[in-house]
């Protein structure tokens, strides 16, 4: 298979397309949980129960189309290889929990991509909506609409005072959780995050980072979300989240041109050198790769790196991940070998751009 | 640093969750991270139930008396004691079970808040979404009295009972 051919099929539709504030904003998503009245939890229910709830779900979903987004495809966890699951983990279409330890999970995908209704995960039904860039608004409305439809055919487990029931407290009320993958590079750099962060913490989101050695995290990315569910409109915490991005947004904007005005040359330099890195190194391990493709992605938002998309950024932190490189090789590879596949892959795919500006 | 899985290597992953202002690091090797599978984090490694189950012992009284009847949920057979360990409910009615012992719990996962303000599902929550509506009419009724908007409040009025007649046919129907 081409590199083209693999990334175009690799990649889920929704990734392709451009949202609003994508140079910070990778992506939004909304997640609703619900369950069912009559059925246990999956937390306690025996196999038996777990596949009556997951065919009973199954079949009430998939009798008739969603007007909105069309047919759903269910797919059942069981029925899938290890690979394969882990794709669908990498692609964020499923979580952890659901590929490794549900019992008869199941997954149903729009032909998008964008919306994924996890079954028989900690919660019978998990609703979860992707968008690319800043558009919580949007998901939340389209998470509405699904969780409505849903509603006309299944009985939810929901109490007058406590709002939808979910297996953990943490989620009761509306179930919703509400997040945005931010890229902060440049609040990053200069040391404004240490102060940022803990401010956002007391406002009842949280941030999630991973953090290597230093107070860096990982490709500068950050995942932003609600922590309350419980005594507040779904507007409301939307809202309020969207405010905060909002500032960030600013924040890491003004960051930008104060460094390029004070820095510019130190910053062409670390962006220049992690984009020769990336199109020349023969082996390299996810977390180098991360930050190069960080630093290559600012450039290119700063207009420092002429000729490449954006979109790099997001489309290769995907790409490299161990599940989608060993379905490029198709065949397991030790972490040795993945470091070869990454390496190699992401210079064909900088060289693929190259070419398509000629 | 060491690692605190295995307290062999050196600690190269590190890892903080703050909730609430509330900071919880983690610290471990890479090799431990791999073992924990590649998705860390966010993997069932150290899950928000460790932590929340952590604020439920916390809640328990430390009472020396035993014999203490211990409820449990009728429908699903969890009992008070399992859910303060796994941090989940078994099931729908779990709620029902340990009622009296939630709103503390609630309050403190969700920062004082222990009753829904957001969506109702439209089908079953139709007579709950008829009650607030008519109260909040007969909040706005009471404001009309007071301003002595009598014309206006008459309408209102008329208004909410032909809601609660509505509300009556669903019930009977």
């Amino acid at each position: 298979m081409s590199l083209q051919q693999f990334i175009s099929e690799a990649l889920s539709p929704w990734m392709k397309k451009d949202g609003p504030d994508s140079d910070i904003v990778l992506s939004s998503r909304i997640r609703l949980a619900r369950n069912l009245e009559e059925y246990k939890f999956p937390l306690l229910a025996s196999m038996e129960e777990s596949y009556a709830t997951a065919k009973h779900i199954g079949e009430a979903l998939t009798q008739e189309e969603y007007s909105q987004i069309g047919s759903l495809e269910i797919l059942r966890i069981d029925d899938m290889k290890a690979n394969e699951k882990r794709v669908l983990v990498e692609k964020h279409l499923i979580s952890p929990n659901l590929a490794d330890q549900s019992k008869h999970g199941a997954v149903l995908l729009d032909k998008d991509e964008a919306v994924s209704i996890m079954v028989n995960e900690e919660d019978h039904i998990r609703i979860q909506c992707l968008l690319p860039g800043f558009q919580l608004g949007n998901g939340l409305e389209i998470a509405n609409q699904i969780d409505d439809w849903i509603e006309q055919r299944l009985t939810y487990a929901f109490d007058e005072k406590r709002g939808y029931l979910t297996s953990c407290p943490t989620n009761v009320g509306t179930g919703l959780r509400a997040s945005v993958m931010m890229h902060l590079p440049a609040l990053a750099m200069t040391q404004q995050l240490n102060r940022i962060l803990p401010a956002i913490n007391q406002l009842g989101l949280v941030v999630r980072g991973i953090y290597g050695e230093g107070s860096e995290a990982l490709g500068n990315l950050f995942q932003i979300s609600n922590q309350l569910t419980l005594g507040k409109s779904e507007e409301d915490i939307v809202e309020d989240l969207r405010g905060v991005v909002l500032q960030l947004i600013q924040q890491e904007r003004s960051a930008r041109e104060s460094l390029l005005d004070q820095s510019r040359l130190q910053l062409e330099d670390r962006v220049h050198r992690s984009f020769g890195i990336l199109a020349h190194s023969r082996m390299i391990e996810s977390k180098e790769a991360t930050q190069r493709l960080s630093n290559v992605r600012l450039g290119i938002d700063l207009g420092l790196i002429k000729g490449l998309s954006g979109n790099i950024l997001n489309e290769l932190m995907i790409l490299t991940q161990p599940g989608f490189l060993q379905q490029y090789a198709g065949e397991v590879l030790s972490p040795e070998q993945r470091d070869e596949r990454r390496a190699t892959l992401i210079r064909e795919r900088l060289k693929l751009e190259e070419e398509t500006n000629e | 640093m060491l690692c605190q899985e295995c307290n062999k290597r050196k600690a190269s992953l590190h890892f903080a969750k703050i909730i609430n202002g509330e900071k919880t690091e983690f610290h471990i090797c890479e090799q431990c991270a791999k073992e924990k599978g590649e998705y860390f984090p966010g993997g069932n490694s150290f899950s928000i139930h460790q932590l929340l189950s952590g604020l439920l012992h916390f809640e328990q009284p430390v009472k020396a008396e035993a014999q203490e009847i211990k409820p449990s949920c009728e429908k699903c057979g969890m009992t008070y004691e399992q859910f303060t360990k796994v941090g989940r409910f078994g099931c729908a009615n779990c709620y029902k079970s340990f009622e009296t012992k939630l709103d503390p719990i609630l309050k403190r996962v969700h920062s004082g808040n222990y009753a829904h303000a957001g969506k109702l599902p439209e089908r079953i929550g139709g007579g709950i979404q008829l009650q607030r509506q008519i109260e909040s009419l007969k909040t706005e009724l009471k404001s009309l009295i007071d301003q002595e908007e009598f014309e206006k409040a008459a309408e209102l009025r008329d208004e909410i009972r032909l809601l609660e007649k509505q509300k009556n046919e669903q019930k009977e129907g």
